[in-house]
């Protein structure tokens, strides 16, 4: 497998403080490899958006994280934490090694300056000493990589369409060529034939390109398409994560199953379409145990008692897979 | 460029109406100034006299509502704004003249200065919460609710009075003649600073509140966390991104201040007897005296266009959105 590029261990993130925090997200523990699409699904509420303002260091408050290492893997050099860089080497961090692509399209931009601002600013705040026509050049370049035309440029975000916005804002992520590109559910807010176009692009750019995709949805159908392995969120832990032609195969977790027999399939033979009964857990009080137990069809003994780890399954295929479920307790435990 | 002759139109059409009013509501006030000025004379003045009074200050009543407002228009083009009862017979286009600069520049001056230091502790307070800006909070809105009258009154007896460095009434020394020389500046200077630091205090407060809050409200978007995201330096986020954006509704605020300097002062300058256009307001209205008080409302008025107008422009300027294309 290839090597890593960012690696979480353990990382907690909490809002508010005290006895009455929150944990939005709890001892994850997820690796993205270089080249690949990590596909991050989950509820409302499950905590992949945290999780990624977490390991980004974006939390507004109340948000503090509250534990683990987020080890980033630059192309040259030594392995270093990005919650321990002080806040100069995190500005220099950000975009020019991870770049984020954010939830709202139409609201990720500035609506009083111009694109071709917002695209240079973020040039010159990483290379003062870039000629103000080599900014604007590269500014164009990007723009025309994402399938928009120059003459954009001058344009103010409210010119454009949802879709050409959220374009823009791909070409923003890339203008620094990083190794790392999360994607917080960058097509919600886009019809579906517009989030397939973008998305396709994004693909391709990233084979053309070579960075990895951090790609948080609650869309699971998209990611079986689109991402390399699949990681699932439920009540701020990963509870099963694996290939993605795996996990639609052969879902472990009953919560991954439920997502999945959630949405119909194009192909093969029809299946009856389930929802998952009950609701998101209240991340204030969260049910002792595997926190899925009170929705889980197949709950039996241990489930609310004691919590699963993530772990290796003893299925024949285990390798190269994890799932946190009493039904396959773990014969390895990740982390 | 076409949205821009709309605007005006629309003032130019606000202005004439306004105009129009100006010229009916003393009207139909009742009373005379004619019989104010009899008095005055007490009986001094022949039956001639009176009608010629009269037929001088437009109120012949053998003219008809409509020939007298044919004249007030004429006039009005003129520069001509009549004679002053009060000030019988200085024309009240001096009268104004004379009062407008003292409000223009202690008021004019106060209002750019509570605007741009409210402005600036503002976006200070909205993006660092809970610094020591917000502990002033408390403070400067307890100033601005107090009346200001009273706020002026309580300056005067506590800090004005013979033996004090504050003079406590009028805009320059009694024993000077206004010429720009180094005698009557200082004594100008020292003369407004009492009632522009009251103004200053009274007024300072809504600045800081309605920028501080847009600035809250702007710190949660989304394009402020994209900010955050690219790397960019706190200080072109917090300018750039947070206060340019939360600056827009305080632009329009600044631009209607503006537009009440000239008349919003009237408390400011009687409670300090200052030389203004609110003070001759003042005087005005005692004696019944039309053609200054309609002067004084025609200023005012204008004003308050100009400052919408310079409003609509600036936030042409400043916000895209609101430019039509074409």
């Amino acid at each position: 497998m290839a090597e890593p590029v960012l690696e979480i261990r353990n990382l907690n993130v909490d809002y508010g403080l005290g006895d009455r925090a929150v944990h939005a997200v709890r001892d994850v523990n997820l690796t993205l490899h270089r080249g690949e699409v990590l596909g991050l699904a989950g509820e409302s509420g499950s905590g992949k958006s945290t999780l990624a303002y977490g390991m980004t260091r974006l939390l507004a408050p109340p948000g503090v994280i509250t534990g683990g290492e987020v080890v980033y893997h630059p192309q040259q050099g030594p392995a270093y934490d990005v919650l321990g860089l002080t806040d100069r080497q995190l500005r220099a961090w950000r975009w020019a090694e991870t770049a984020i692509v954010f939830q709202g399209a139409m609201n990720s931009l500035n609506p009083v300056h111009k694109i071709s601002t917002q695209l240079t600013d973020v040039l010159k705040a990483h290379d003062p000493k870039m000629s103000e026509h080599s900014r604007s050049a590269r500014a164009r370049e990007m723009l025309k990589l994402v399938g928009i035309s120059a003459d954009r440029m001058d344009a103010y975000p409210h010119q454009l369409s949802g879709g050409m916005r959220q374009r823009v804002m791909i070409g923003m992520a890339l203008i620094l060529q990083p190794q790392v590109v999360i994607m917080d559910e960058p097509t919600t807010a886009l019809d579906v034939v517009m989030q397939r176009q973008i998305l396709g692009q994004l693909i391709e750019l990233r084979e053309r390109l070579g960075f990895s995709v951090i790609f948080i949805t609650h869309d699971l159908s998209l990611l079986v398409e689109f991402s390399n392995r699949i990681a699932i969120m439920y009540g701020g832990r990963i509870v099963e994560e694996a290939p993605a032609a795996t996990i639609y195969r052969d879902a472990l977790h009953p919560y991954s199953k439920g997502l999945l027999s959630s949405f119909p399939a194009l192909r093969g033979p029809k299946r009856e379409l389930a929802g998952i009964p009950g609701s998101p857990p209240d991340l204030a009080g969260m049910p002792a145990g595997c926190s899925f137990h009170p929705r889980c069809p197949k709950a039996f003994e241990p489930c609310n008692s004691a919590i699963p780890v993530l772990g290796r399954p003893d299925t024949p295929d285990g390798a190269g897979r994890s799932v946190a479920c009493w039904l396959h307790p773990a014969e390895q435990p990740v982390g | 460029m076409k949205y821009f002759l709309q605007r005006i139109a629309f003032y130019l059409f606000t202005a004439w109406a306004a105009i129009t009013l100006n010229f009916f509501i003393p009207r139909m006030v009742p009373g005379d100034p004619v019989q104010s000025l009899i008095t005055k004379y007490q009986g001094q003045l022949s039956t001639k006299s009176i009608q010629s009074l009269y037929v001088l200050f437009g109120l012949d009543k053998d003219e008809g509502l409509w020939s007298q407002y044919i004249d007030y228009w004429k006039q009005l083009f003129h520069g001509d704004l009549g004679l002053s009862f009060t000030f019988f017979p200085t024309p009240v286009s001096t009268v104004i003249g004379q009062a407008l600069p003292w409000t223009l520049l202690l008021v004019g001056i106060t209002t750019v200065i509570s605007f741009l230091l409210g402005t600036g502790l503002g976006v200070l307070a909205g993006w660092r919460r809970g610094s020591w800006v917000d502990g002033l909070l408390p403070v400067t809105t307890f100033f601005s609710s107090v009346p200001y009258f009273w706020l002026g009154i309580i300056a005067i007896y506590l800090l004005a009075g013979p033996d004090s460095f504050f003079p406590s009434s009028g805009g320059f020394d009694s024993g000077l003649v206004p010429a720009w020389d180094q005698y009557f500046i200082p004594s100008a200077i020292k003369h407004s600073l009492l009632p522009a630091l009251t103004i200053l205090i009274s007024s300072v407060s809504g600045w800081i509140l309605s920028m501080r809050n847009m600035m809250v409200t702007v710190s949660s978007e989304d394009y402020i966390t994209v900010a955050h995201a690219k790397g960019l330096p706190e200080r072109r986020v917090a300018v750039s991104y947070a206060a340019r954006n939360a600056l827009l509704p305080n632009i329009s605020g600044f631009a209607l201040a503006l537009g009440f300097i000239v008349g919003g002062t009237l408390l400011v300058e009687i409670v300090f007897s200052y030389p203004g256009l609110g003070y001759t307001l003042l005087q005005g209205l005692g004696a019944k005296d039309y053609p200054l008080m309609q002067g004084v409302f025609l200023v005012i008025t204008i004003s308050v266009l100009v400052a919408n107008l310079l409003a609509d422009i600036a936030y042409l300027l400043l916000d895209p959105r609101t430019r039509k294309e074409g």
